[in-house]
């Protein structure tokens, strides 16, 4: 029996290896699904949905769904398209997010989907809720303000007993990423960087350094996010 | 304190998946969780501080900071408002001096709101140390806290007789009434206790029992309608190394409250129930995942299962049938209405947050502690002993063809005889209406606030327009002829919440705001639509009913309904139907708000606006254009 299967997304005919997710087999197949909490070598938990696909007329997230024989995926289609604008403005107007004065401007993923998906003014309100920095550990802060609770430095940024960093306080829309204020301390300097790099907006921030890398010569200023899928 | 806590973590093996169990038992013990506490729980259990604290922020009946000797949670569900909440909240305030969301300074009383705690058909209810006060006034609520200052024990400050039934029973000792006011199959006393297990079950092959359910076609009664008999069958074929059956008695959609009459008069079928399941599917371990709210329960249904393994229908080889090994415990929940949800329930089971899973796989694939787990519901497991019992073909003489047997319908709200109504599927709504009393009505809410509002007034309804087009898929047809629909599978579906509303209530200013409440103080938050979206929705509703709304507001509000479809569970997926099921069925109210009809905001009057400061500078306003 192969351990491959053939599928679509809108039309396009994609070659997958069993078991694997939409969202991978996509990107291997020069398909582009934005995604902003899924994290390679993590399981997957579809918490911003803006990778959701239509399968059957029903919405899934492609980063959670496996692949399956067959199966005709809609995904760049206008409905789609807009349900993840939709995603990315109501992640803009729930933070507070100044483009010009952040560390991660340039590296920002939702940013960088922002301009993809060319959203202008947000169809909701701003909620300008007041929210916190914290500082007070010696490597790292945490910008509340930028947080859209992906989860990935919950599921990445471990110890070596497996104990987390960072978790969850509170719920709905009380609900914050927290750092282990114990921890915090005695972060290794290589393990902070990660925590950074690994956060797709600019809410952990590595102390000490900053703009390092000019604005306008980063990631996304030279390559629009999911070019580099596409021209595989 | 260390030894203390020391204690309480050996008891639980020091297992971090026995965190809900560990919190609660130092919540009992020290009234709180203190740093001290977490600092130690995290050493021990070798998760970080910030894990426990994540569980313990997400859950109502935990708490980091220190509450009171006697602590009030007043229910806020939507009958408790119809019948005098603001009033009973008034006067707890008023008589002990204290907020709600406070602690008192000499650390005597803290009052809370809670969202609904299964008393619909007898609000104003609230939870006072885990005993139930019902039908509170001004009145009752202001001697409670007399009683308390005069230093009166809890089980004192109920002078009420106790309830009936099982209520009375001294493990109960409750003041709480049955309501049950129609029986039918499942609520019938002429039976005897546990005989399927005795008599019956060893008769058939496990194959044969699910055959049985699958033939009865009985489906998931807590409002989903999954084929049980299918649930069964698929569990019973996963490899694991145990299989699980969890009682999901997690009841919280607002306005159900058929769970706790079923758990209180008839529990013994419950868990006849679940040793059924386990012989079908060869499953070893049960758990009955109780809320909290009805910890007040836990020792009576606890005496049960202590019967239970006395009599060897519980514990190793049950009734004699060799390898027959199972056993249930009781899982005391911790306050959130999302862990009714199957996955969610489980990740609680775990000792995290009740965050729903993503699915594939299905908890009869992965489940508890990743071992093949079968979630069901109350009555449904209630209902499978009948079935046993009597028979498929018995069985499929009730209700009708696409929806077999009966349905517990928990009704309340404005109508003469609130309580429980045990019905043949198929029902209509003019039938539950007429059974219950209601007259002058206005608005039924069907399936509480994940489900929809009807209109029985049949206004003509604007399904023609394309967005209207958008929702039929969704199961929230507008409704026509809204007193002929049907509770049924095809029709109407539901767990079984009937919420009425007579004429004289305000349905978007008093009830779709309450629900929208409920909704945006439940979401896990976990998906980024239901997090955020039901709160800028309500802002929007808000907006409309003060008079500041425009025509496109409405469509706005229908536009956002859809994205906030793709979260990842019901409870997400549901939480914008008060506001979209009653655009659907009452659109004329939003229009009567909506500003002169316009199509645009002008934002504001700026002859209005200026009015105030040109007065108190004595200037005129002039339109230099008029």
């Amino acid at each position: 029996m192969s351990d491959t299967c053939k599928f679509k997304i809108d039309g396009k005919e994609i070659i997958a290896k069993k078991g694997q997710t939409i969202l991978e087999a996509a990107k291997e197949n020069g398909v582009f699904i934005p995604t902003l909490c899924n994290f390679t070598g993590v399981k997957p938990k579809g918490s911003c949905r803006i990778c959701s696909v239509k399968i059957n007329d029903r919405f899934m997230t492609s980063c959670t769904t496996p692949v399956a024989a067959g199966m005709e995926v809609e995904s760049n289609t206008e409905e789609i398209s807009d349900l993840r604008k939709s995603i990315i403005e109501l992640l803009f107007v729930s933070g507070n997010h100044f483009c010009p004065s952040c560390e991660k401007s340039g590296n920002c993923e939702l940013q960088a989907l922002g301009y993809r998906y060319q959203m202008m003014v947000p169809r909701f309100p701003y909620s300008f809720d007041k929210k916190n920095v914290v500082a007070t550990g010696p490597k790292l802060l945490k910008d509340q303000d930028r947080c859209i609770k992906c989860q990935r430095c919950m599921k990445t940024i471990k110890d070596d007993e497996g104990k987390r960093y960072y978790a969850f306080k509170n719920r709905g829309r009380d609900l914050e990423v927290v750092m282990d204020e114990e921890m915090s301390k005695t972060i290794t300097d290589e393990l902070a960087k990660e925590a950074m790099e690994n956060c797709p907006v600019g809410s952990i921030i590595y102390k000490g350094v900053g703009f390092s890398e000019p604005i306008g010569t980063r990631k996304y200023d030279k390559q629009p996010i999911g070019s580099l899928i596409e021209t595989n | 304190m260390k030894e203390k806590i020391k204690a309480i973590l050996e008891k639980y093996q020091i297992d971090a998946t026995r965190l809900i169990d560990i919190l609660h038992e130092v919540m009992d013990e020290f009234g709180f969780i203190s740093a001290e506490t977490i600092t130690l729980l995290s050493n021990d259990l070798r998760i970080s501080e910030a894990q426990v604290k994540e569980t313990i922020s997400f859950y109502h009946f935990f708490s980091d900071k220190p509450r009171a000797k006697y602590n009030v949670f007043l229910n806020n569900s939507i009958t408790s408002c119809l019948r005098g909440f603001e009033h009973v909240k008034e006067a707890f305030e008023i008589e002990s001096g204290v907020k709600f969301g406070n602690v008192s300074e000499d650390g005597l009383i803290g009052l809370y709101v809670t969202s609904c705690i299964g008393m619909n058909d007898q609000g104003p209810a609230a939870i006072i140390n885990d005993k139930i006060f019902t039908n509170l006034t001004p009145y009752r609520a202001k001697e409670i806290i007399k009683g308390i200052k005069q230093g009166k024990k809890v089980e004192e400050l109920i002078y009420e007789a106790n309830g009936d039934g099982n209520n009375a029973h001294p493990l109960m000792n409750t003041m709480i009434i049955n309501n049950i006011r129609r029986k039918s199959l499942l609520l019938d006393d002429n039976y005897e206790k546990f005989e399927v297990t005795k008599n019956l079950i060893s008769k058939y092959s496990p194959q044969e029992i699910i055959q049985i359910v699958e033939e009865s076609n009985l489906r998931g009664r807590g409002g989903a309608g999954f084929p049980t008999g299918l649930k069964w069958k698929f569990g019973s074929k996963m490899p694991g190394e145990h299989r699980v059956i969890i009682c999901n008695a997690d009841e919280g959609e607002p306005g159900t409250f058929k769970d706790r009459v079923i758990l209180t008069q008839y529990n013994d079928l419950v868990f006849e129930g679940m040793v059924i399941a386990a012989y079908a599917t060869a499953a070893d371990m049960g758990v009955l995942y109780l809320r909290y709210e009805y910890r007040y329960m836990l020792e009576f249904l606890n005496s049960q299962l202590d019967y239970m393994r006395n009599n060897n229908l519980l514990g190793n080889s049950i009734n004699g049938i060799k390898d027959f090994n199972f056993d249930i415990r009781i899982q005391l929940g911790a306050g959130a209405y999302i862990c009714g949800e199957e996955s969610a329930l489980i990740e609680s089971m775990e000792g995290k947050r009740g965050e729903p899973r993503d699915k594939p796989p299905f908890p009869v694939e992965r489940g508890y502690l990743n071992y093949p787990t079968i979630v069901n519901n109350v009555e449904t497991l209630a209902s499978a002993v009948r079935i046993i019992k009597n028979g498929a073909e018995w069985y499929k003489t009730f209700g009708t063809s696409d929806s077999l047997g009966t349905k517990l319908l928990s009704v309340s709200g404005d109508c003469r005889f609130p309580g429980i109504y045990e019905v043949e599927w198929g029902v209509s709504i003019k039938e539950v209406l007429d059974m219950a009393g209601a007259e002058n009505v206005q608005a039924v809410q069907v399936g509480g606030p994940s489900g929809t509002l009807v209109n029985v007034q049949d206004k003509e309804n604007h399904s023609k327009t394309d967005l209207m087009k958008w929702y039929k898929p969704s199961g929230m047809m507008a409704s026509r002829k809204a007193y002929d629909r049907k509770i049924s599978y095809s029709d109407m579906a539901t767990g079984g919440s009937i919420i009425i509303f007579n004429k004289s209530r305000d349905i978007l200013h008093d009830v779709v705001m309450n629900f929208m409440d409920f909704f945006i103080e439940e979401s896990c938050g976990s998906c980024s639509t239901c997090r955020n979206l039901p709160y800028i929705m309500k802002q929007k509703l808000l907006k409309i009913i003060n008079g500041h709304g425009v025509r496109e507001d409405i469509d706005d509000l229908l536009n956002w309904g859809k994205i906030i479809k793709v979260s990842r569970c019901g409870l997400g997926q549901t939480a914008a139907n008060p506001i979209l099921s009653s655009i659907l069925n009452f659109r004329h109210l939003y229009e009567e708000h909506v500003k002169a009809m316009t199509d645009y905001d002008n934002q504001f009057e700026l002859a209005d606006s200026v009015s105030a400061a040109n007065s108190f500078v004595g200037r005129k306003f002039i339109h230099h254009n008029s």
